[in-house]
């Protein structure tokens, strides 16, 4: 149960590391235009634009250049005017940086939380001694340390790209939800929803982690404990004992409902309160219908078909026209079609759902970017102790490294040098999208086995 | 009785009918003959010139002009003698009250063609097809017309002119194209091809063709092989004086100085001597018959003139520089400029003789050189950066140095720039890092900038305008704004045949609104009766057109959709169905099945046997997998159902 030895210096390395890389190279990364770093969704730049275009008095949507929202606009608007002397966006470098360090502890906090929660199921079901026999990782400091060390999280980072704060406010709420607060998880959700859209599916998981509580076995297991408990004839003093100190009896029987109440009243105030800023910021500027427009409808449509690590932009750029609306459904669908499945399965394991979301729909959105990677590879990690005999994970290891050498290669001929041809950087960006399937697959398969395994552990 | 009677009263009648037709018909006769005449004057009139003028760089400019008017069309209802009937319809129908279209074939050389004389600030172009109109009508019906108008105005020059109804190519310019109305649009084609195929129409037009009068100069080899090649519509329509046709071509030729190489052969730097023959390769054949006015003018530049004076020649059209032959009818002067300088001076002939064929020309003597007239500043524009993702459009202006005098007259003058760009919606562009260098250092754009008006684009539904008013000090030497962009990425239909090509931005448009190019002509019957001199003494803003600017944009693999539908799908399919089937499977049962299996030890064939009989009988083996397939049989009947209403719906 220690945690990392060093916790601290590693991250306050990582800290370091960023703001040694604005230092030694201001101008030089260029990583804001990389495709693979900032989408039409995240871009500073077109915040900038959007920014400027508000400053003018005209709709920040005009124009087609900024997608994002109008809070991120008074935000972080200010910010991107240029300082002399200064590398173009410093300042909302720095917000980012700070922004990466909170993430980074919300994460660490969460681990903590999921640790505590997993010594005490396994304590409950006596099975602490084989299950860590192999020892155990401290998930909570691993994860935080994973993510602030993650080069896609440094380049996400480091690149102008708002996909920081889309992670922040999404780690907000699966925080707000393990430790069981509504209004900060209400908050997070909300926020999420309102940045990206695709973080509203994390609904299920935020509702089950407040009614349920945190991840622990399957629920079947402390029944069977119990039973097995009584049959084998102990005293009925210690069996009440046990039923009043264990927190894992009460968690098999009762879905509170209040919290998840609380939380739906919380998310309508917070809701509320978007809209009404949104409402405020675009007063006479188009108002908020156009914000759906130009914001959830531009994420829906696909209609920025520039290149990105994603497939859908090339799948759209050569689908016949006739088609195109039945392959957005297609692709949109496919990510709600699997929510109720894995809810039914996993519903046990509330957080370890928010992660498989968040995956699958970093896979199918229509403007992915590293930055997504950063945060489930992240999250991954918070599961470490359980995914420990995951499959292919040196396979992943190498796909990752490999699909993130070559893409920018393929770019770089596809675009700058002309020899290439778009197909090459395609290819990339479905070995990415396989890799990616593989594993959400492989994660999600060695859960159950791992969950199996207990189950055979109490059986036996 | 009766029938006789009546007979005899209508006889004389008869009789009489003729005596006083007699007499009507001389009136009548005369009040046509009226009309022809003296209508001149109130009814409908054509014109026709031809402006020759030798250019500094060993070419030549012809500009044909022709004018046909025609009063306010309540007088005369729908029916024209001489102004062509489908233009008449066109403003009436689409109420226009301006209308401006122009082909063009290659870029007028501002620099040394002249940049700031009204010739060139009405008669440059910029590349391909500029169209633009301003409407009698309210608002919101404008963008209606204009589609409607740019599909006339195609099927009557035979363009593609219908391109710019789509709302990507058109957009509605603020202050900086003309004056700030709002029912104005304003359209740019640049990659259309002119050809005779356009000039055939236009042609058209006129009342005599190219039959008759100046317009039979028009010899196709010869106009088409010119350096530059222009020609323009242009409508206005008005309450007071009707509509006004104008049609002007505007080519700058190479003349063929072959003929004189042998006593120039001497000195390379003379310039060629010319006539119309020699360039058009035919003479003037007489004149239009139906035209008012039938022109031939020589204009020599105010740089000319100087020269000339002096070298103590004055105005004389004969002197030991060079030869104008014929002898011109008529010298006119420009009177308009400041005392002590020298004025560009037009030699007038007059073609009215039908029987003997004009060949005007100029015959040079001795090395001669001169420049023309330039605007305040050179005006050029350009793509920075390299790579198909992004790069910036710089404009730059560049001080011709020729106001040096007017510097120092007035050290704190200020110049006003007006710049009008129009870009393609897929050429992105980021406003807010328009970027202002003066003389090379980077300027607080905001010190510069007197008004600025922006549009942006919208993805496939609006190209962006720029409209900016720049003010700085008029010793300033090079003023050089730079934008960024990113390239868009199209669809595949959307990529022209050509894709490899590249795009094509229209040129923008940079006016010197302190400037005005106008003469000033003695104000005799002669120069107020020709529209060209009324056109020259029009007050005009010099205005340049900048390069139109390629842009290559990447391209998807034209041949490959149905791999990327395949392999995308396949990715899909195989995220879905793995998952799905790790979800579905439960191991442990898995297990037991297998531990039954191998129990029962069962062939395939004899399974299936079993099942099938089963089936018939309607009986069941096994409850579970009637279960499953009473399950399935039920989805079967809810899909076809389903699908049945589909159809229903859909049809």
């Amino acid at each position: 149960m220690a945690g990392i030895r060093g916790y601290w210096i590693l991250a306050a390395a990582a800290i370091a590391f960023r703001f040694l890389l604005f230092v030694c190279f201001p101008k030089d990364l260029h990583l804001g235009s990389r495709p693979e770093v900032a989408t039409p969704l995240t871009s500073l730049r077109r915040l900038a634009e959007g920014y400027w275009l508000k400053q003018a008095s005209m709709s920040p949507y005009s124009g087609s250049m900024y997608h994002g929202s109008p809070l991120l606009l008074s935000l972080l608007g200010p910010l991107t005017k240029r300082v002399e002397g200064r590398p173009p966006h410093f300042y909302c470098s720095l917000v980012f940086v700070i922004v990466d360090f909170v993430a980074a502890i919300l994460i660490r906090a969460t681990g903590k939380k999921l640790m505590f929660s997993r010594y005490k199921s396994l304590q409950v079901l006596d099975l602490l001694k084989p299950v860590d026999a192999s020892g155990v990782v401290d998930s909570g400091d691993f994860a935080s340390l994973v993510y602030l060390w993650n080069p896609l999280s440094i380049v996400t980072c480091m690149g102008s790209s708002t996909s920081p704060i889309d992670n922040l406010v999404v780690i907000m709420a699966i925080y707000g939800a393990c430790s069981r607060i509504s209004s900060l998880a209400a908050f997070g959700w909300v926020f999420a929803t309102h940045l990206s859209l695709y973080p509203a599916i994390l609904i299920v998981p935020i509702i089950l982690l407040l009614g349920y509580g945190l991840d622990a076995p399957p629920s079947k297991l402390f029944l069977l404990k119990n039973s097995s408990a009584v049959s084998f004839g102990a005293s009925s003093e210690n069996k009440v004992k046990s039923g009043a100190s264990r927190p894992t009896g009460n968690s098999i029987q009762n879905f509170s409902w209040t919290r998840v109440l609380h939380f739906m009243l919380w998310s309508f105030v917070w809701m509320c309160y978007v809209l009404f800023l949104c409402s405020i910021s675009l007063k006479e500027l188009g108002g908020l219908s156009e914000m759906f427009k130009k914001t959830y409808g531009f994420i829906l449509t696909v209609e920025d078909l520039s290149p990105n690590i994603g497939v859908l932009w090339y799948f759209f750029a050569e689908v016949f026209v006739f088609f195109r609306n039945f392959f957005l459904i297609v692709f949109h669908v496919n990510i709600l079609f699997m929510i109720l499945p894995l809810a039914i399965r996993l519903k046990h394991r509330p957080c370890f759902l928010a992660f498989v979301y968040i995956a699958i729909s970093s896979m199918l959105k229509s403007y992915p970017s590293v930055g997504d990677s950063a945060l489930y590879l992240g999250l991954l990690a918070l599961f470490s102790n359980e995914l420990a005999d995951m499959q292919f994970s040196f396979f992943l290891f190498c796909g990752y490294i490999g699909v993130s050498l070559l893409s920018p290669v393929m770019h770089n001929l596809w675009i700058w040098r002309g020899t290439g041809n778009a197909n090459f950087y395609f290819a990339t960006g479905l070995a990415y999208a396989c890799l990616q399937s593989v594993l959400v697959v492989e994660s999600v398969s060695s859960m159950l086995k791992h969950d199996r395994t207990l189950t055979k552990m109490v059986e036996a | 009785m009766a029938a006789l009677f009546r007979r005899s009263t209508v006889l004389p009648f008869l009789l009489l009918l003729p005596l006083l037709l007699f007499s009507v018909s001389p009136l009548a006769c005369g009040k046509l003959i009226n009309d022809g005449g003296e209508g001149g004057e109130e009814g409908e009139q054509f014109a026709e010139e031809l402006l020759l003028k030798p250019l500094p760089d060993r070419k030549v400019l012809a500009h044909f002009h022709f004018e046909s008017t025609t009063p306010p069309s309540a007088d005369n209802g729908r029916h024209h003698h001489l102004f062509p009937k489908a233009i008449a319809q066109l403003v009436r129908k689409f109420q226009i009250k301006e209308l401006e279209l122009s082909f063009t074939q290659g870029r007028w050389n501002y620099e040394s063609w002249g940049g700031s004389d009204s010739l060139s600030s009405t008669n440059a172009k910029p590349p391909g097809v500029e169209l633009w109109a301003l409407f009698n009508l309210p608002v919101k019906e404008i963008d209606a017309t204009w589609k409607n108008v740019t599909h006339a105005l195609s099927g009557l020059f035979c363009a593609s002119v219908n391109f710019l109804e789509s709302s990507t190519s058109y957009s509605a310019p603020g202050f900086a194209f003309r004056s700030n109305v709002s029912n104005i649009r304003y359209g740019a084609l640049p990659r259309e091809a002119v050809c005779t195929e356009n000039l055939t129409p236009w042609l058209k037009i006129l009342p005599c063709r190219d039959k008759a009068g100046l317009a039979s100069l028009m010899d196709r080899p010869s106009i088409y092989k010119g350096y530059y090649h222009s020609q323009r519509l242009r409508l206005t329509s008005s309450e007071l004086y009707g509509i006004i046709l104008e049609q002007t071509l505007t080519v700058v030729l190479q003349p063929n100085s072959k003929r004189n190489a042998a006593h120039s052969s001497l000195d390379v730097s003379i310039q060629p001597s010319w006539s119309i023959s020699s360039m058009f390769n035919k003479k003037v054949a007489g004149s239009c018959v139906l035209a008012k006015a039938s022109r031939i003018l020589i204009e020599l530049e105010k740089d000319i003139i100087s020269k000339l004076e002096k070298m103590g020649h004055g105005d004389s059209w004969s002197n030991s520089v060079f030869d104008l032959f014929p002898s011109p009818v008529r010298v006119i002067k420009d009177f308009n400029s400041l005392p002590g300088e020298s004025n560009s001076i037009l030699y007038e002939y007059v073609n009215h003789n039908e029987y003997e064929a004009l060949d005007v020309g100029i015959k040079w003597k001795i090395p001669f050189v001169w420049s023309s007239p330039h605007a305040p500043f050179h005006v050029s524009r350009f793509l920075m950066g390299s790579g198909n993702e992004r790069g910036s459009i710089a404009i730059s202006l560049q001080s011709t140095k020729l106001d040096e005098e007017l510097v120092h007259k007035s050290q704190g003058c200020t110049m006003q720039v007006v710049i009008f760009q129009v870009v393609p919606w897929y050429v992105k562009v980021y406003y807010h890092t328009l970027q202002i260098f003066v003389d090379g250092r980077l300027q607080n754009s905001s010190d510069m900038i007197e008004k600025m008006q922006v549009t942006p684009s919208e993805d496939k539904m609006l190209p962006g305008t720029l409209e900016l008013m720049l003010k700085y000090p008029c010793s300033v030497q090079s003023v050089i704004l730079t934008l960024d962009f990113d390239k868009g990425f199209l669809h595949i239909d959307e990529y022209p045949p050509d894709a490899n090509q590249g795009f094509d931005i229209p040129s923008a448009l940079v006016t010197f609104p302190n400037f005005h190019s106008s003469r000033k002509y003695v104000k005799d019957e002669f120069s107020t009766d020709s529209p060209l001199l009324r056109k020259f003494q029009e007050k005009n803003v010099v205005l340049s057109y900048t390069e139109v600017l390629l842009v290559p944009l990447t391209t998807p693999d034209f041949s490959m959709p149905y791999n990327v539908i395949t392999f995308t799908c396949t990715v899909l399919a195989l995220y879905f169905g793995s998952l799905l089937n790790v979800l579905r499977r439960r191991v442990g049962e898995e297990e037991r099945l297998l531990k039954s299996k191998d129990a029962a030890k069962r062939g395939l064939i004899p399974l299936l046997f079993s099942k099938l009989s089963s089936k018939i009988k309607g009986q069941n083996p096994e409850s579970s997998n009637s279960s499953s397939l009473l399950g399935s049989k039920f989805l079967i009947i809810i899909v076809v159902l389903l699908a049945f209403l589909w159809h229903y719906f859909l049809n």
